[in-house]
């Protein structure tokens, strides 16, 4: 086995395009054991590409690298045996009832008494009422929750949870990443894509992936510091008014508006503070240095023009 | 080891139990399967109507005796015939017969009546229209009955041996020479009705787990190919045996259609046709995308089995090319098999090379399905 024991996923330089559409370039990551890494970028960009290849739903054209110490090209009957995978689209029987349904996936693992297995998944999830309804017929977060019970069932080793949490309602979603952080504990690996930054922030590293480059890797904190950004949160009147002058402004490469405030946020600093330097003086809005978030941090990232992104970032949190 | 036959057979089963669920919960395929032999074979059953009687027929007499008046009333107490039309010359029943206004002609020719006495059996010509063999087929066997007793009250024949009949009909089949009988178009019915269900059942079995969406998560469970095959197969072979139940069980009760050989070789290779077709079905939702795709391809292969099988024309009346197509489609071999063991009372060693088609058959289309089944989603 190449990777050591507590690197669960390890690919390197995977590629895959479809016709002339390079879906994913020349990806590379490494996902140490019980970590809860978080896969982000903008629609389109790749993610589930990704995940199908780590899960031997798609052949990758170029690249190589191992799941759970199993090659992602040769053995993918051993990794589907212990990864659950989550698809982005609730792709459980529509017209089979929750029970049937995790009755169904215990039976094709294999598992000893499928019955009494799917029957402790519905307490797990708290699903005993709506046992008998027919899965199609659950609201989507519900779906969300089946899916994730159905995953978890086998007991696998590693999640490959695509989008999750795509319209759920906020209490859902804070129980749902409890569970992913009680899962974690017990020993488990989680790869979670996701398009919400609160979530990003809950995960323990990051990859952020667009148009088929992984752009960055590592922890939060890690990515914030190394994005070299330098942010000042505007407040007061007539933020519509400045936005619009500042755009003009050399140095300044990302306003984003949060609440009553706008985020003006520059790659170079004195740049930056020369620009708006007479602004501040003049008012009548308040200007504080603060540090850029992680939004403000993946906002710049994808406004960036292609191929302006340092390399060391490519090699991800071992930087 | 034992986990090597365990597994395999576990996962098989996990998708046999979704399917069977998943089809009783769908009403319209349930009601299709036990509607679909019923209707077909009521409607073509007695559309068909195997014992027409009252068929319209001409007459051409050449003389007027006693005689021919008797032999016309013996025809006439058949049952099947009703002379339409009383015609003078050849060329009339030509045109009758060739229009379609009468299904048969019949010509006593002169002096009839004293041949008949003088022991020198004349021969009464009967031309029938054998394009639509069902229909004839009855009235045909019904005028050799009557050939002895027709003339019996007229007055004994003047001279000759007694055991000879008085005077014979001599019957020429017209457009359809290779007569079929109507007892063939019952068990030719259950293959047509068999072909038509399984395929378009099986064809759709991949594609809609594919439309729906479903098909990502089976294949991102470790199930492989063979097993995702057998189990989606095996609930349809239940159902194909239920079908034939039904059809054979109508045929006797409706048509009186018998069963000469044996049930039970006939229930096996029954299965194995069931099986061929569902193979077939099932390697069509391989390659089909769409599940109007994998619709359009059962048709184009339930057309060519309806037309070359020997269900709708005779096999060896169909040109050589045409054999050959036949011979490649598994309703041409059920047919045998079937038409054999309900009709002739045929035994296993006399269908052999049947059997030995069908099973290639349904072997390769496995193999082709199992090839061509998508592991992956490019
Ligand atoms: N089977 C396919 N055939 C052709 N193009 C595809 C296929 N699957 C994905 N793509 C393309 O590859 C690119 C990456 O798609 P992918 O689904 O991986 O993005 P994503 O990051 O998951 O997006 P989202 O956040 O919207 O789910 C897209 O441009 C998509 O159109
Ligand atoms: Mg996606």
């Amino acid at each position: 086995m190449s990777a050591p024991d507590d690197i669960v996923i390890d690919v390197e330089g995977l590629t895959k395009t479809f016709g002339k559409q390079v879906a994913v370039r020349n990806l590379s990551i490494k996902v140490k054991r019980r970590l809860i890494y978080g896969f982000l970028g903008p629609n389109g960009s790749g993610k589930t590409t990704t995940l199908r290849m780590l899960t031997g739903l798609l052949r990758p054209d170029g690249g190589h690298g191992t799941c759970l110490g199993y090659d992602i090209l040769r053995q993918s009957a051993e990794i589907k045996r212990h990864v659950g995978y989550m698809t982005q689209r609730f792709s459980l029987y529509a017209d089979l009832t929750i029970r049937e349904n995790l009755e169904f996936v215990a039976r094709i693992h294999t598992l000893p008494h499928p019955r009494d297995r799917a029957q402790e998944a519905i307490v797990r999830l708290g699903l005993e009422s709506r046992a008998g309804q027919l899965a199609g017929s659950l609201s989507g977060g519900w779906k969300q929750r089946l899916a994730l019970g159905a995953c978890i069932l086998p007991g696998p080793e590693l999640l490959l949870l695509d989008e999750p949490t795509a319209g759920v309602d906020p209490q859902a979603r804070r129980d749902f990443w409890d569970e992913i952080h009680a899962l974690a504990a017990d020993g488990l690996t989680a790869l979670v894509s996701t398009h919400y930054m609160d979530e990003a922030e809950r995960c323990h590293e990051l990859a952020f992936i667009s148009y088929g480059d992984l752009l960055a890797t590592g922890p939060v904190e890690e990515i914030i510091a190394r994005s070299n950004l330098s942010t000042y949160t505007v407040g007061g009147p007539d933020l519509d008014a400045l936005s619009r002058r500042l755009k003009s402004l050399p140095g300044i490469d990302n306003i984003a508006p949060f609440g009553n405030a706008l985020h003006v946020s520059g790659r170079d600093g004195a740049a930056l503070e020369e620009s708006i330097g007479p602004l501040v003086e003049a008012g009548p809005q308040h200007w504080q240095k603060s540090a850029p978030t992680i939004e403000d941090v993946f906002i710049d990232l994808v406004s960036r023009p292609k191929g302006a992104l340092a390399a060391p970032s490519k090699d991800g949190r071992n930087a | 080891m034992l986990d090597a036959v365990r597994r395999p057979l576990g996962r098989t089963l996990a998708v046999l139990i979704k399917e069977f669920i998943q089809l009783a919960r769908e009403r319209t395929t349930f009601a299709m399967i036990i509607a679909i032999p019923l209707l077909q074979l009521i409607l073509f059953g007695y559309a068909i109507d195997s014992d027409p009687h009252e068929l319209p027929t001409a007459v051409l007499a050449h003389e007027t005796s006693p005689e021919t008046r008797a032999v016309l009333a013996a025809i006439d107490r058949t049952g099947y015939f009703r002379v339409a039309y009383a015609v003078s010359s050849e060329a009339e029943i030509d045109g009758l017969v060739h229009s379609g206004k009468v299904l048969f002609a019949i010509e006593i020719p002169a002096h009839f009546g004293r041949d008949a006495r003088r022991g020198l059996s004349p021969e009464i010509l009967v031309i029938a229209d054998a394009s639509d063999p069902a229909a004839i087929g009855n009235a045909v066997a019904a005028l050799s009955g009557i050939a002895g007793g027709a003339l019996a009250h007229v007055g004994p024949p003047l001279t000759g041996a007694d055991a000879a009949p008085p005077f014979r009909f001599v019957v020429h089949r017209r457009y359809n020479p290779a007569i079929e009988t109507s007892l063939n178009i019952v068990p030719g019915l259950t293959g047509t009705i068999l072909t038509m269900t399984m395929v378009i059942f099986t064809a759709l079995a991949v594609t809609r787990e594919v439309e729906r969406g479903t098909m990502e998560n089976l294949l991102a469970m470790p199930v492989r190919p063979t097993e995702v095959m057998l189990g989606k197969i095996a609930p349809y072979v239940v159902i194909g045996g239920l079908q034939m139940a039904i059809i054979l069980f109508l045929a006797w009760l409706l048509f009186d259609v018998p069963v000469e050989g044996s049930l039970g070789l006939l229930a096996a290779l029954t299965t194995l046709f069931v099986l061929a077709n569902l193979s077939v079905g099932y390697t069509f939702s391989t390659i089909a995308t769409s599940q109007l795709q994998a619709m359009q391809m059962s048709i184009m292969f339930f057309l060519p089995s309806l037309l070359l099988s020997g269900f709708l024309f005779p096999f060896l009346g169909m040109p050589l090319w045409a054999q050959w197509i036949g011979e490649a489609l598994p309703l041409t071999h059920y047919l045998r098999i079937v038409r054999g063991i309900m009709l002739k009372g045929a035994g296993f060693a006399d269908l052999v090379r049947d059997v030995g088609a069908l099973a290639a058959f349904t072997l390769a289309a496995m193999t082709l399905a199992v090839l061509r089944f998508r592991q992956t989603l490019d």
